[in-house]
């Protein structure tokens, strides 16, 4: 019998959306400055829109990279945009938070409090 | 590579051993000038993780011990944070950019389609309505966005005559066009538009045309300039409340021969598209149910 591995921590991603004011001010102002707080690793990108019409690179990095919890909008819109990039998520291992939506309490609840199924983290090689 | 493609500059705030952790205050000032000014920010932490490095320019700043920079390797650039303000902090992301080639920030408003191939049915619909040539089709002939910058910005009409939901503009004010969920009244919705759409006979945009004729046929005869411009103002001012497209959009419509010579081009494209298939299907057997993974 293997020994209980305990779960790997999700990366997470913050989305800016730096280019537009659909998201609420004060909502990503509060969630970038809970991360900062923290203490947690974290990753933070101006605008995943721009990123995904300039085919940046970063996104493949951000998609290959194992389980991913992210903090921007709509999550289907998230998900085609990073299909726009030819960088597409793995289907399982992926959560993403609505900063259009939801509160920025449940926002960096949902990014720090509890960790997606290990099951789900494992590396893309 | 254009300078507005391919790799943006990564900074990375180092505060591991080593280096003197940043106050709370300082690393969300410094993180969110960056942020706002379009760079791509790692914190990396104990515990944590975060992507690894690939071929991404980086810039690595901390408070090192004693203002010692750490050697690094590739095209990494180092800088001491100490005495830095925000400000500071972004001339030196600024110039590591600058050094490395990564590419520049637009003042745009990154406006273009988004396509969920969970609901398209590749019925053509946006590559057909859409005068800007924003969409274009793979080698599968499958609809795909093409051209991302031709897009005019604030313009969602080609997401409102998509008969299945299937076209988002993240930065769109409203549901579902801005990727919020479909709910089962859009989508009947947007059949009654289809309907409307094709009693009007079908195509928006041709009975746009029509009454641009129209109007130029009445300004032929009644040689009355200001009317027609005038019958041309309104015809344009009805679609654009129909389909929410901004009046700077439809001030800058194609002309009728515009359309006339893409048309031309995308049948010529057609046409060759069919006779390099014609040449495979001729010097290959038909594949087989598996070959096409059937």
């Amino acid at each position: 019998m293997s020994a209980p591995t305990s779960p790997t921590p999700p990366r997470i991603l913050y989305c800016n959306c730096s280019y537009a004011q659909v998201v609420p001010k004060e909502v990503k102002a509060e969630v970038l400055r809970k991360l900062c707080d923290s203490g947690v690793a974290f990753e933070a990108v101006a605008d995943l829109c721009d990123m995904s019409a300039r085919k940046d690179p970063a996104l493949q990095r951000i998609a290959e990279s194992g389980c991913v919890k992210i903090a921007a909008c709509y999550p289907r819109a998230v998900k085609w945009l990073f299909y726009a990039a030819q960088t597409p998520l793995p289907k399982e291992g992926v959560e993403v938070l609505n900063m259009r939506e939801q509160t920025s309490e449940d926002v960096i609840r949902g990014l720090l409090a509890k960790p997606l199924d290990s099951a789900q983290c494992k590396e893309t090689p | 590579m254009s300078k507005t493609h391919g790799a943006n500059l990564r900074v990375v705030f180092y505060e591991g051993p080593g280096a003197v952790p940043l106050a709370a205050e300082e690393r969300f000032g410094a993180i969110s000038s960056l942020l706002d000014n379009g760079f791509e920010v790692t914190r990396p932490a104990n515990g944590g993780t975060v992507s690894r490095a690939d071929a991404s320019p980086i810039l690595l700043l901390g408070r090192f011990d004693g203002g010692t920079l750490p050697e690094v390797e590739g095209d990494t650039h180092v800088r001491d944070l100490s005495g830095m303000s925000a400000d500071q902090v972004l001339g030196a992301a600024r110039e590591a950019r600058e050094k490395s080639g990564a590419r520049k920030l637009e003042a745009w408003k990154p406006w273009f389609p988004v396509i969920d191939y969970d609901r398209c049915t590749n019925c053509m619909q946006c590559l057909t309505f859409c005068l800007f040539d924003v969409y274009g089709v793979d080698r599968q002939d499958k609809i795909q966005v093409q051209n991302q910058d031709n897009c005019k910005t604030d313009c969602p009409a080609c997401s409102r005559v998509c008969p299945e939901v299937a076209i988002l503009f993240p930065k769109y004010k409203k549901g579902p066009i801005n990727g919020d969920v479909v709910r089962q009244e859009d989508v009947k919705r947007e059949a009654m538009k289809v309907d409307i759409s094709a009693l009007l006979g079908g195509d928006l945009y041709a009975s746009l045309r029509n009454r641009q004729s129209d109007a130029r046929k009445r300004f032929s005869t009644e040689r009355d300039e200001s009317r027609a411009l005038l019958e041309r103002k309104r015809c344009l001012k009805e679609l654009g409340k129909e389909l929410d497209i901004p009046d700077e959009v439809l001030m800058s419509l194609p002309t009728v021969e515009d359309i006339q010579q893409r048309a031309e081009r995308a049948k010529a494209k057609l046409a060759q598209r069919q006779a390099r298939s014609q040449t495979v299907k001729d010097s290959k057997p038909a594949p087989t149910e598996r070959e096409w993974g059937i």
